[in-house]
């Protein structure tokens, strides 16, 4: 039974990537209320996290500041941040979304002024960096972050920084007696659109990801070369800060195995000729070998491709390695077996980046009837596709960003469909 | 209009008054301004902040509030008050979280941002809308392939009414040619069943879509809300007003297939298309009553293909592998590829090839001899192959977009606007006067004698009008002064923002999908129908309540003419990025107004500065530019100017205030909606004033462009290299004036850029005119 009322009309989108993004404004400037979730305190998803697309090398940013413009602009638009659903249940018209609302201490008073974080001693581990830095505690999550709102790790609770903090902030948006708690959202149809995670580096055993910092997989790659990421955008070697010259690209750590990830990522390779392309630029010197089964260029990517490859530094191996390890002198090694001349080689670089394919984030939620998830964690829409829970970028499959703008727009018109065209 | 009651609000939160000296600002702006109220709190954007605002509206102290305090990409819906206008000034990015505390350079920064709020206020009004245009809320739907059947079928489930327009007798496209289709879903392996009959039939069947067969469009005329329509069915014209059109024409053979003779393509027999294959597949693999069994399928090295091949080829090359193997298990079919191009769930596919015997071959082909036969590079085994004994050959064709239609003719004029790099090459000149090459007047002389293309028709060096890059005539034939296309980008397919924002074309109301956008299954030129389905409906919504649609969604305010100055220059008409002007039979400049962006690239082209909108002019901003104080020149401080895209730079900017960074204190910023509208009077007007440089902050253009509004950023960087003679009219120096390609993502170098230029004028050392 479809519930009567306006939250039959609303459309949730359960992830605030770029995917979830469009598939919310798209609707709303149709003329829909969305509710928009996220679990992280910021907006943008993985795309915050890359400093550059391909083909085009443009920052992500830029096509997020314009979204960000239109959700401020748009009152159809409630975003909710540090909202993990755990479960969705119901039918088209009256569907249930049960969510953790995670503690922030901080409320909607902040203005951002950054006075908690001046006074804030305690250090996390930055997860905006995935961990390759340390931050305060309490922080903006980073320079363009969406709302623009501090948020204070729970690490504070209890130390000597909380009453610091509490006292710090003028404008009484410090609260640290907020709790995990659970909430129940209502919406007439379910926009999935909770993208991915890299795929553990730690599962390829014959990598040995965690035995040297300078063994990195190409998202902590991304934050590498951003300007705001640990290391202001030079690509070093994360062990001792030198110049990251000569650099090894692993395609397919994980993908296109069947004791991995069974489909191709889609994205690695090109992802991976740009991380060439950031290497190149920044050392004059640069060596690059791409470790690869095929360079997949898919769509108009070939040109893209053929312009990375012209450079004379970079070297493409056809050859899927045997073992990454750290040697002896503390380099990291890469050895395998070249597929076209079968000649074995063992080298050592500077950095080894391992392009980890994507991991549906949304195989640990429970899905409600009328959707279907693969083995894989995909989320789909049931065969006769009459259902009110759709899905859209990487959450339905290993897609691109172009392809997740794309189908969190088509998202869009199958969610207005679901809660009754008017 | 109402009176001017303007209310000043400082903020003294977020390091404000620490930074600023508060009471010094306030009496600055009481002393010079006759505003109905000023007054200060902790922190405006507190209940109780807000609430002194709200009452001065309400008690009609005010009409208009300069909000001094953070920027106004942060709290926009927090100070918005209803029935007043609000204008920010950024006193807490740009000033106290960048500059020296309390020091007078500080002050006069704040005192300046304030100034310039005032007479941002003064000249704004909140935007009302045009006129409805609306007539109608149906869609049109161009191409009856998978794509523009499933756009109509999408379209018409969401409530909306649909024409579905065919050039052929029947409905389906190419796909109606495919036997089985690549799997969309798990376990992604198993050919399925060719659907495109029940998608035919549900679009018959559906009460809500017309179809038109053997049908085209003749002529396309109007705007978004109200596009007229000229459908050419079989020889009879049918006219028809639609909402929004969704143009889905798919894709053709290439039209050069030499690339393919070296594959023996129409020189040995027994060669084959991949589309031809299609057919032997569904006639149980046999030709001319003979079983095919041993194949050999080519995807052509990437270096000979054309930018559209790449992607579909190589699933497609799998599939038919597969196809062959099911009808006859102990077929032989070789895949020769370079690199197999088999993403996402396709490895399955490619999986379920292998598992069924195909054989994979990573070789180049190097000839086709009879038998036919092939000649190959082995590039695994290092060695030549031979491939002998075939009973077909079939070579994976590109798929070519079809941006322009190859059935009709050449259009005649436009064509120079289907590939233009930055329109138009026209003369640019400083306060409506001739800047000394005598063009302005030759401009003029053409406008009065009604030449057309004298004045405005200068074609960009890579683009030959007459011969474009593809060929055929227009797809919907626009009447547009910008003639009949839809802007390509340089690889043929259909301009948009394709990573970002992939339906938005140059043509508002107009959205495109399928194989024109980009190279795609049929499954995927279904997903990618809906979205655009989607867009087509949302125009058509947004127009209806007279707003903007894409990047500016929602935005009231739309450009004013005002005619009895206007010179027919059009240059206006020319520069609009989305081709929203035309021309009227005088000449005059007719707006189009919900073909409009809202970018202001108009605006900025106006010589006479006749064009403005409510709330961002050329007076404003000449009135905010005046607004700056410049001190006495014996004070040795100079000024300098940055217009900055409020797109990118500015928040760029923002950040930089974010991160602490300290900003040169010469700098006076003015965002502006693109640099597009930018227009170089005002560029002279700062250094008449006093300025002593003047910088200019926009995207990057070119093939890879970033600007929002597509040329807004290359009009700048043209307009701006016309400024050399202004500045030797005024006997200035080249180097006050300067443009930079900045990135969001330049948070830091920005900063650099800002103060390397600030370090640069002041070895120039100050204008002249100062003082004066």
């Amino acid at each position: 039974m479809a519930q009567d009322g306006p939250q039959s009309q609303t459309i949730a989108v359960i992830g605030g990537g770029i995917a979830g993004v469009t598939a919310a404004l798209e609707a709303a400037e149709t003329g829909y209320d969305v509710i928009l979730i996220e679990k992280e305190p910021a907006l943008g998803g993985r795309v915050s996290r890359l400093n550059r697309y391909f083909p085009k090398f443009c920052h992500p940013t830029c096509g997020l500041e314009i979204n960000y413009q239109r959700i401020k602009k748009n009152p159809r638009v409630k975003v909710l941040t540090m909202h993990e659903v755990t479960a969705v249940d119901g039918e088209k018209g009256a569907y249930t979304i049960t969510a953790k609302k995670l503690p922030r201490f901080v409320n909607e008073k902040c203005t951002a002024c950054g006075e908690c974080a001046r006074v804030c001693e305690t250090e996390i581990d930055d997860p905006y960096n995935y961990g390759l830095n340390k931050v305060k505690a309490a922080r903006l999550p980073h320079e363009h972050a969406f709302p623009m709102r501090y948020v204070i790790d729970a690490a504070v609770k209890g130390s000597g920084d909380e009453a610091k903090i509490a006292e710090a902030c003028k404008y009484g948006a410090v609260d640290f007696s907020e709790e995990e708690e659970e909430v129940t959202l209502n919406a007439g149809a379910i926009i999935w659109a909770t993208g991915w995670r890299p795929y553990d580096a730690n599962r390829l055993e014959t990598y040995h990801y965690a035995d040297s910092p300078d063994i990195i997989n190409n998202v902590e790659m991304e934050r590498l070369a951003n300007h705001d990421g640990p290391t202001e955008g030079k690509v070093v070697r994360p062990s001792d800060g030198e110049p990251a010259k000569k650099v090894a690209l692993i395609q397919c750590a994980g993908s296109r195995d069947v004791n991995h990830l069974p489909y191709c990522s889609m994205i690695c390779c090109l992802a991976s000729l740009k991380h060439a392309a950031y290497v190149l630029e920044q050392y004059e010197d640069a060596e690059v070998h791409m470790y690869y089964i095929d360079i997949r260029a898919h769509d108009k990517m070939q040109t893209f491709y053929e312009r990375i490859k012209v450079d004379p530094r970079i070297k493409f191996i056809k050859s899927k390695p045997a073992e990454i390890h750290a040697g002896a002198d503390g380099r990291p090694y890469v050895k395998g077996e070249r597929t076209i001349d079968r000649e074995l080689y063992e080298e050592s670089y500077d950095l080894v980046v391992l392009a980890t394919g994507m991991e549906p984030a949304a195989r640990d939620i429970s899905t409600g009837g009328d959707v279907v998830k693969d083995e894989d964690g995909f989320v789909l829409a049931i065969e006769s596709g009459d259902g009110g829970q759709i899905s859209c970028g990487v959450a339905s499959g290993p897609f691109d960003v172009a392809l997740s703008t794309q189908s969190g727009t088509a998202a869009a018109l199958k969610a207005i469909q679901a809660v009754g065209a008017r | 209009m109402a009176d001017n009651k303007i209310g000043i609000y400082l903020c003294e939160g977020c390091g404000i008054a620490e930074a600023i000296g508060m009471d010094e600002l306030e009496q600055t702006v009481s002393n010079e301004f006759q505003v109905t109220t000023c007054k200060r709190h902790a922190a405006l954007c507190s209940d109780e902040g807000r609430a002194v605002i709200e009452k001065d509206i309400k008690d009609g102290e005010a009409n208009k509030a300069v909000i001094a305090a953070c920027s106004h990409r942060v709290m926009a819906g927090r100070f918005q008050f209803d029935g007043a206008v609000t204008v920010r000034a950024n006193l807490r990015e740009q000033i106290a979280w960048t500059q020296t505390p309390q020091d007078e350079d500080t002050n006069m920064f704040a005192a300046d941002n304030v100034r310039m709020g005032i007479a941002q206020a003064r000249n704004s009004e909140n935007p009302e809308g045009h006129e409805n245009v609306v007539k109608s809320e149906k869609l049109l739907v161009v191409g009856g392939g998978v794509a523009g059947l499933t756009a109509a079928l999408q379209a018409a489930r969401a409530g909306t009414e649909v024409t579905l327009v065919e050039k052929t007798d029947q409905l389906g496209g190419w796909t109606r040619k495919w036997s089985r289709l690549i799997p969309s879903r798990p376990p992604y392996r198993g050919l399925i069943d060719n659907n495109i009959e029940e998608i035919i039939k549900a679009v018959e069947d559906e009460g809500r879509i017309t179809v038109l067969t053997n049908a085209i469009v003749a002529k396309t005329e109007g705007m978004p809300g109200d596009f007229e329509v000229t459908i050419d069915h079989g020889g009879s014209e049918v006219k028809d007003a639609f909402g929004a059109i969704v143009v889905a024409t798919g894709w053709r053979m290439p039209d050069d297939m030499s690339p393919y003779e070296k594959y023996g393509l129409g020189k040995v027999d027994g060669v084959m298309t991949g589309v031809d294959f299609e057919e032997v597949l569904a006639n149980g693999v046999e030709k001319d009553g003979k079983k095919l069994e041993t194949i050999a399928i080519i995807i052509p090295c990437e270096s000979e293909q054309m930018p559209y091949t790449s992607g579909v080829a190589d699933r497609i090359a799998i599939k038919q592998a597969i196809q062959v193997m099911d009808a006859n298990p102990s077929a032989m079919v070789y895949v020769l590829h370079d690199n197999l191009r088999a993403h996402g769930q396709a490895e399955e596919l490619y999986r379920e090839a292998q598992d069924k015997g195909v054989v994979f071959m990573k070789a180049m082909v190097k000839s086709a001899e009879a038998g036919p036969a092939l000649t190959t590079d082995d590039l695994l085994l290092g060695q030549e192959v031979k491939l002998s004994g075939l009973d077909a050959v079939v070579v994976m064709t590109g798929m070519m977009p079809n941006s322009t239609n190859p059935d009709l003719p050449k259009a005649e004029k436009g064509n120079e606007f289907l590939c233009d790099d930055v329109n138009p090459r026209v003369p640019i000149t400083v306060n409506g006067e001739d800047n000394g090459d005598g063009d302005e007047a030759k401009a003029k002389a053409a406008a009065a004698s009604g030449d057309d293309d004298e004045a405005a028709s200068v074609a960009p060096a890579d683009c030959d009008p007459d011969n474009p890059p593809l060929p055929g005539g227009a797809l919907i034939n626009l009447q547009y002064r910008q003639g009949p296309h839809i802007p390509i980008l340089y690889n043929g397919f259909i301009d948009s923002h394709y990573i970002c924002f992939p339906y938005e074309t140059r043509r508002t109301g107009i959205y495109v999908c399928g194989a024109v956008r980009k190279p795609m299954t049929a499954y995927e030129a279904g997903n990618d129908a809906t979205g655009a389905a989607l867009k087509g409906i949302q125009a058509i919504n947004l127009v209806k309540e007279s707003r903007a649609t894409h990047p500016r969604a929602g935005d009231l305010s739309y450009p004013h003419f005002g005619l009895d100055i206007c010179t027919k220059c059009r240059r206006c008409t020319v520069e609009c990025p989305f081709g929203a002007i035309d021309e009227n039979e005088e000449g005059y400049p007719q707006l189009n107004p919900s073909r409009c962006r809202r970018c202001g690239t108009c605006m900025g082209a106006c010589p006479v500065r006749t064009i403005s909108f409510k709330n961002y002019s050329p007076n404003m901003v000449t009135e905010m530019i005046e607004a700056v104080e410049q001190p006495d020149p014996f004070d040795e401080k100079p000024r300098i100017l940055v217009f900055a895209c409020e797109n990118d730079a500015y928040p760029a900017l923002d950040m930089a205030g974010i991160n602490r960074a300290e900003i040169n204190k010469t700098m006076r910023f003015i965002p502006v909606r693109c640099l597009g509208s930018v227009t170089l009077v005002w560029v002279s007007n700062a250094l008449e004033k006093g300025f002593d440089g003047v910088m200019l902050m926009g995207c990057k253009s070119g093939d890879d462009y970033q600007c929002h509004f597509v040329k807004g950023s290359a009009i700048a960087q043209e307009r701006i290299g016309k400024v050399s003679e202004t500045l030797k009219n005024l006997m200035l120096e080249e180097e006050r004036v300067a443009i930079e390609e900045v990135s969001i993502a330049d948070s830091r170098r920005i900063v650099e850029l800002l103060n390397k230029f600030g370090d640069q004028i002041e070895e120039i050392g100050l204008n002249p005119f100062k003082g004066f």
